[in-house]
C-alpha cells in the first residue's frame, strides 16, 4: 500500500471549492470540493452518475461550472477551454476516447502541438519518434504510424494515455483508463504514475475497481449523488468502509456464481478462423454454463466474439447453435437463433447515441413490440422501464438521448437491450466496463441468475477476479490461440496469466 | 433547435428520478416552444399576413387549389425523401425518374395501350430506378450522393432515348380531370388527396413502425444499428425503392395533371424536394426529422410561392431567391441555435473573479 508522502501543508496545485454544475434539471455537481497536491495520487470513487466525469470535465475546461471557485496554485483561475487546462499544465484522460480515426496514432497523441521542423513544417521523422517512445514506456506494441480506426478500445485508451503524457504535465487526470485495459497494461500504467508521482506530479485517478485504488493511490475522495461526502487518506480505509461511503449503505462487493446443473452443450464453435487475427478456435459452450475467455488486450476475443455473431465473416469453421449451424455473416439470424451479443465499444456499436433511452433499450424487441405492424411508444417505454429499473439505471427520462448518461448507465442500458431479447446464448464483450462496484455485483447476480435458468453465458472479461468469480470454465487466448483451457478448480491468477502471456508449456509445472 | 428524432411527442411521461413535477412540465414547455415546427407555423402565419398584404385574393379557396397543385409532384417526392435522408442517404435523381415515368407514359399511349395498363408498369420502371439506386449503395458500397448525381443525369438521358423531344397532349379527359380536377366538389385538388394519404402513411412508417425505427437508428448510427441485428442494407434499399416509386407516381401525376407528357418534365424539382425536407427539420445528417415538420415546409414553400406570384410588383425570381434563402437558414439555424444555447452554457460562474490572467 502507498505511504503518504503527501503533507497536508503543500499548497494544491489545483483545487475546487463549492464548485456546481446541472444539465437541465440534472444536478450532476453539488458540492466540488477538491484539492490536488504535489506528489499526491488521489482516488476519485463514487457510483455511475456520482458526478466523477462531470467533476473532471470542469477541471479539465471542457465544461463550464455554474459557480463556486477553481484555484491552480492558490490563484483562481477560469478555463475558457481545454487548451488553458492545458497550458495550466492539467493533462486529461477523459472517459470515452476522443481520437481522429483517420489519423495516425502519432498525429492523435501530439494533436494541436505538432514539433516543428523548419518552416513550421511537421516534422513527421520527430513526431513518430517522440509517439514511439511514449508507447514503449507504457509497454505496448502499436505502430506509431498507423491510422487510430479499427483500434481496439483498449488501444484507443492506450493513445489516449499517452497523449496525456506528451507533455510535461503537473497534473494528470484520468477517468476510468483502466477500465478496458487487462492486468499487465495496468502494470505499466501504474509504473508511469509511480515515476510522476516521485517528480512531484498531482494525479487524479478514477476507477471502479477499488483494489486498484488500494494498490496505487495515497488518498481518497469519495462522491455520491453529485456531492463530495468524504475526503481521506487511504490508509485509513478500507474497502467495505469505501463502498458504504460511495452507495450510502452495507453492500456485499463480490457475488460468485452459484453452482448450478450444466445443461447439454447450446454454443458450438468448430475451428473458427480468421487469417491474421486468430486460428483455429474450437470450443463449446453449456446450457447454465458462464464461459470466460480471458487473454491480455489484443489477444483476438473480441474478434472471435464479433465472428460468432455474424459480425465479422470467419475464412474458415463455423457456428452452431443447439446443434444447428449458423450462416456466416449474418447477425439477425444469429440473433433469431438466440445469442445476444453486448459489444465492446457501447459508443459505437452498442448504442446509438442521438436516440432515446427507451428506443435504445427496446432496438432489439421492435418487432414483438408491435401489434399488426404498428409500435406504440407506451409498449417501449414499459419496456424500458422494466429493465431500467431491475438494473437499477440512473435517469431523467426514458425519452433523453443515451448520449446524456453516465459512462456506467449506458452500458446498463446496453445490457437491458440484450436481456430484454431472452437469448439462449448471451456474449458479453467486458459487461462491467466503467460499472461501479454495486451495480457490478447486480450484473453479476444477474449473471448467475440466468445461467440458473439454462441461459449460455461466454463472457469476455480482462478483470481477473471477475474471471475466477464468475467462471465454470476459463479459456485463455494469446495471440490469436486458445492456449489453455482451465476448470474453475483449476483456474487462478496464476494459471490464467501464464496461458494468457503464452507459457502454455509451464501451466501444468 | 433540431426537433427531436421522432414523434416523441409521446404521452407517457417517464417519472424522473431527480426532478420534481413542475420542473418537469417547464422543461417540456420548453421544449415544446423551442421545437422546429412551432418555427415553421409562425413562419407560416408569417406568410399569409404578408401575403394578405399584397393580394386579397391571397386567402382565398381558389388560390389554395391553384397553389397547391402547383407543388404536387415536389410534395408527393419529398414524403419519400424524407426517409432517405433520415437514413442518412440522399437520391437526386427523383426527378429524372419523374421524367423517365412520365416519357414512357408517352411512348406506351403512342403504341396504344390503355393508360389502366401503362401506369403500373411506369410504377414498376420507378421502383427497378431506385432498386438500381440502391443496388450500387447497399451491393457496391458507393456513396448514395455520387450514385444519384450519376443517375439523375442517367434517367433523364433514358427519358429521352424513350420519347425523344416529342410531346404527347392526347391522354382521354377522363384521366386528365382526374389530375387536374378537385375532390367530390371541394376545393382541395386530386392530387392534395393523394398527397394526404401517403403522408399518413409515410408519416406512419416512419413514426410508429418497427422499420421507421430501423431508419432513425441507421441513420444516427449504422455501426450500433447493425450490431443489433438491423437489416441495414435490406432496409436502405427498400427506401430507395420507395423513393423510385413515388417519383414514379408524381411522373404520372404531372403528366395527367398538364396534360402533357415529354422527357423534359420535372426540371430542378429534386432540389426542391430536398429544400422542403431540410427545411421542415430533418438533419442532412441523418437520424434526425419528423414528416410532420415536412409537410409544414412543403405548406410555407407554397404559401410562399403563391404570395409572390400573386403581387403584382415582385418579380417571380423572388421565388427562387426567398427558396434559397429558406435553404441556407434552415441549415444554419438549428446550428445557430445550438451555439447560442452552447454560449449560454458556457457563461461565467455567477459570482466570477479575477484570474492570473
Ligand atoms: N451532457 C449531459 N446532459 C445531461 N445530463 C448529463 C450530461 N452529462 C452528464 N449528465 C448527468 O449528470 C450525472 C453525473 O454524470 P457523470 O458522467 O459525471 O457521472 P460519473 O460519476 O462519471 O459516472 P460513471 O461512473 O458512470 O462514469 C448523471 O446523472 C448524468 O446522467
Ligand atoms: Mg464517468
Amino acid at each position: 500500500m502507498a505511504e503518504g508522502v503527501v503533507s497536508e501543508a503543500a499548497a494544491a496545485l489545483v483545487e475546487l471549492r463549492d464548485a456546481t454544475k446541472s444539465y437541465g434539471a440534472v444536478r450532476a455537481l453539488r458540492d466540488g470540493n477538491l484539492a490536488l497536491r504535489p506528489g499526491e495520487v488521489r482516488a476519485l470513487v463514487g457510483e455511475n452518475g456520482a458526478g466523477k466525469s462531470t467533476l473532471v470535465k470542469v477541471l479539465g475546461g471542457v465544461v463550464r461550472r455554474d459557480s463556486g471557485d477553481m484555484l491552480v496554485d492558490g490563484q483562481s483561475v477560469d478555463f475558457h477551454s481545454p487548451h488553458d487546462a492545458r497550458d495550466a499544465g492539467i493533462a486529461v484522460i477523459y472517459q470515452e476516447p476522443t481520437l481522429f480515426p483517420d489519423l495516425s496514432i502519432a498525429e492523435n497523441v501530439v494533436m494541436g502541438y505538432h514539433p516543428l521542423g523548419s518552416f513550421k513544417r511537421i516534422d513527421r521523422g520527430a513526431m513518430n519518434g517522440q509517439v514511439q517512445g511514449l508507447l514503449d514506456r507504457l509497454g505496448v506494441k502499436l505502430d506509431p504510424e498507423r491510422p487510430v480506426r479499427g483500434l481496439s478500445i483498449a488501444d484507443q485508451q492506450i493513445v489516449e494515455i499517452a497523449k496525456a503524457l506528451s507533455f510535461d504535465a503537473r497534473v494528470l487526470i484520468m477517468d476510468e483508463p483502466t477500465a478496458a485495459l487487462s492486468g499487465a497494461e495496468v502494470e505499466r500504467l501504474f509504473a508511469v504514475v509511480r515515476t510522476l508521482r516521485e517528480h512531484g506530479a498531482a494525479v487524479l485517478f478514477i476507477s471502479h475497481r477499488l483494489e486498484e485504488v488500494f494498490t496505487i493511490c495515497d488518498t481518497v475522495t469519495v462522491m455520491r449523488d453529485g456531492a463530495v461526502v468524504q475526503d481521506a487518506r487511504i490508509a485509513d480505509m478500507t474497502p467495505d468502509e469505501m463502498v458504504r461511503r460511495m452507495v450510502g449503505r452495507e453492500l456485499s462487493t463480490l457475488f460468485p456464481k452459484q453452482d448450478t446443473a450444466i445443461g447439454a452443450p447450446v454454443l458450438k464453435v468448430h475451428r473458427l478462423t480468421c487469417e491474421g487475427v486468430f486460428v483455429d478456435i474450437s470450443f463449446s459452450v453449456h446450457a447454465g454454463e458462464i464461459v470466460a475467455l480471458a487473454g491480455l488486450v489484443g489477444a483476438g476475443r473480441s474478434e472471435v466474439a464479433r465472428a460468432i455473431f455474424g459480425i465479422d465473416k470467419p475464412d474458415a469453421g463455423h457456428v452452431e447453435i443447439d446443434g444447428r449451424r449458423l450462416p456466416a455473416g449474418k447477425p439477425l439470424t444469429a440473433m433469431r437463433a438466440g445469442i445476444g451479443f453486448v459489444p465492446e465499444d457501447r459508443r459505437q456499436q452498442g448504442l446509438v447515441m442521438d436516440l432515446s433511452i427507451a428506443r435504445n433499450a427496446t432496438m432489439t424487441r421492435m418487432r414483438a413490440l408491435s401489434r399488426l405492424g404498428i409500435i406504440g411508444s407506451g409498449a417501449e417505454n414499459r419496456l424500458a422501464r422494466e429493465w431500467a429499473t431491475r438494473l437499477r439505471l440512473k435517469f431523467h427520462r426514458l425519452e433523453n438521448p443515451v448520449r446524456f448518461l453516465s459512462g456506467g448507465n449506458q452500458q446498463k442500458v446496453v445490457l437491458a437491450k440484450w436481456l430484454a431479447t431472452e437469448p439462449k446464448v448471451l456474449i458479453l464483450d467486458e459487461p462491467t466496463r466503467g460499472i461501479d462496484v454495486g451495480t457490478k455485483a447486480e450484473v453479476h447476480r444477474l449473471m448467475s441468475e440466468l445461467a440458473s435458468h439454462g441461459l449460455a453465458v461466454l463472457m469476455i472479461s480482462s478483470e481477473l477476479p471477475e474471471v475466477l468469480g464468475m467462471a465454470d470454465r476459463v479459456l485463455v487466448m494469446h495471440e490469436g490461440r486458445l492456449t489453455a483451457e482451465l476448470s474453475r478448480a483449476d483456474a487462478d491468477e496464476e494459471s490464467v496469466i501464464r496461458a494468457a502471456t503464452g507459457h502454455v508449456g509451464e501451466v501444468a509445472a | 433547435m433540431q426537433p427531436d428524432t421522432a414523434a416523441s411527442a409521446s404521452t407517457a411521461a417517464t417519472p424522473g428520478t431527480t426532478d420534481a413535477p413542475a420542473q418537469r412540465l417547464a422543461d417540456r414547455a420548453r421544449a415544446a416552444v423551442g421545437r422546429w415546427e412551432a418555427l415553421l407555423v409562425a413562419l407560416i402565419l408569417a406568410t399569409f399576413i404578408f401575403g394578405q398584404s399584397v393580394s386579397s385574393e391571397f386567402l382565398s379557396a381558389d388560390s389554395f387549389t391553384t397553389g397547391s397543385l402547383d407543388l404536387s409532384e415536389v410534395a408527393l417526392m419529398a414524403l419519400a425523401l424524407t426517409l432517405v435522408i433520415v437514413a442518412a442517404e440522399i437520391d437526386l435523381s427523383v426527378a429524372s425518374v419523374l421524367a423517365l415515368s412520365s416519357a414512357l407514359m408517352a411512348a406506351l399511349w403512342n403504341q396504344g395501350l390503355p393508360l389502366e395498363f401503362i401506369m403500373p408498369i411506369c410504377l414498376v420502371a420507378g421502383a427497378l430506378c431506385g432498386a438500381f439506386n440502391g443496388w450500387l449503395v447497399t451491393g457496391l458500397g458507393l456513396p448514395s450522393l455520387a450514385v444519384t448525381i450519376g443517375t439523375l443525369a442517367l434517367f433523364r438521358g433514358l427519358a429521352y432515348v424513350v420519347i425523344g423531344d416529342e410531346s404527347v397532349t392526347d391522354f382521354p379527359a377522363t384521366w386528365t380531370d382526374r389530375g387536374f380536377g378537385n375532390f367530390a366538389g371541394t376545393f382541395v385538388p386530386n392530387t392534395m388527396v393523394l398527397f394526404a394519404i401517403l403522408a399518413v402513411a409515410f408519416g406512419v412508417l416512419l413514426h410508429a413502425t418497427p422499420f421507421g425505427r430501423s431508419v432513425y437508428a441507421i441513420g444516427a448510427n449504422e455501426e450500433a444499428a447493425h450490431f443489433a441485428g438491423l437489416r441495414v442494407k435490406r432496409v436502405k434499399m427498400t427506401l430507395f425503392v420507395l423513393a423510385g416509386t413515388v417519383a414514379a407516381l408524381a411522373g404520372i401525376v404531372i403528366s395527367l395533371r398538364n396534360s402533357t407528357a415529354a422527357a423534359n418534365v420535372g426540371l430542378g424539382f429534386e432540389l426542391t424536394a430536398i429544400t422542403a425536407v431540410l427545411l421542415g427539420g430533418v438533419s442532412i445528417f441523418g437520424g434526425r426529422g419528423t414528416i410532420v415538420g415536412v409537410i409544414l415546409a412543403l405548406f410555407l414553400l407554397g404559401a410562399i410561392q403563391k404570395a409572390i406570384l400573386l403581387s403584382e410588383t415582385i418579380s417571380s425570381y423572388w421565388v427562387q431567391i426567398v427558396t434559397g434563402a429558406l435553404l441556407v437558414g434552415s441549415v444554419l439555424g438549428p446550428n445557430l441555435a445550438a451555439r447560442v444555447t452552447e454560449a449560454r452554457r458556457r457563461r461565467p460562474p455567477q459570482r466570477p473573479k479575477e484570474g492570473p490572467r
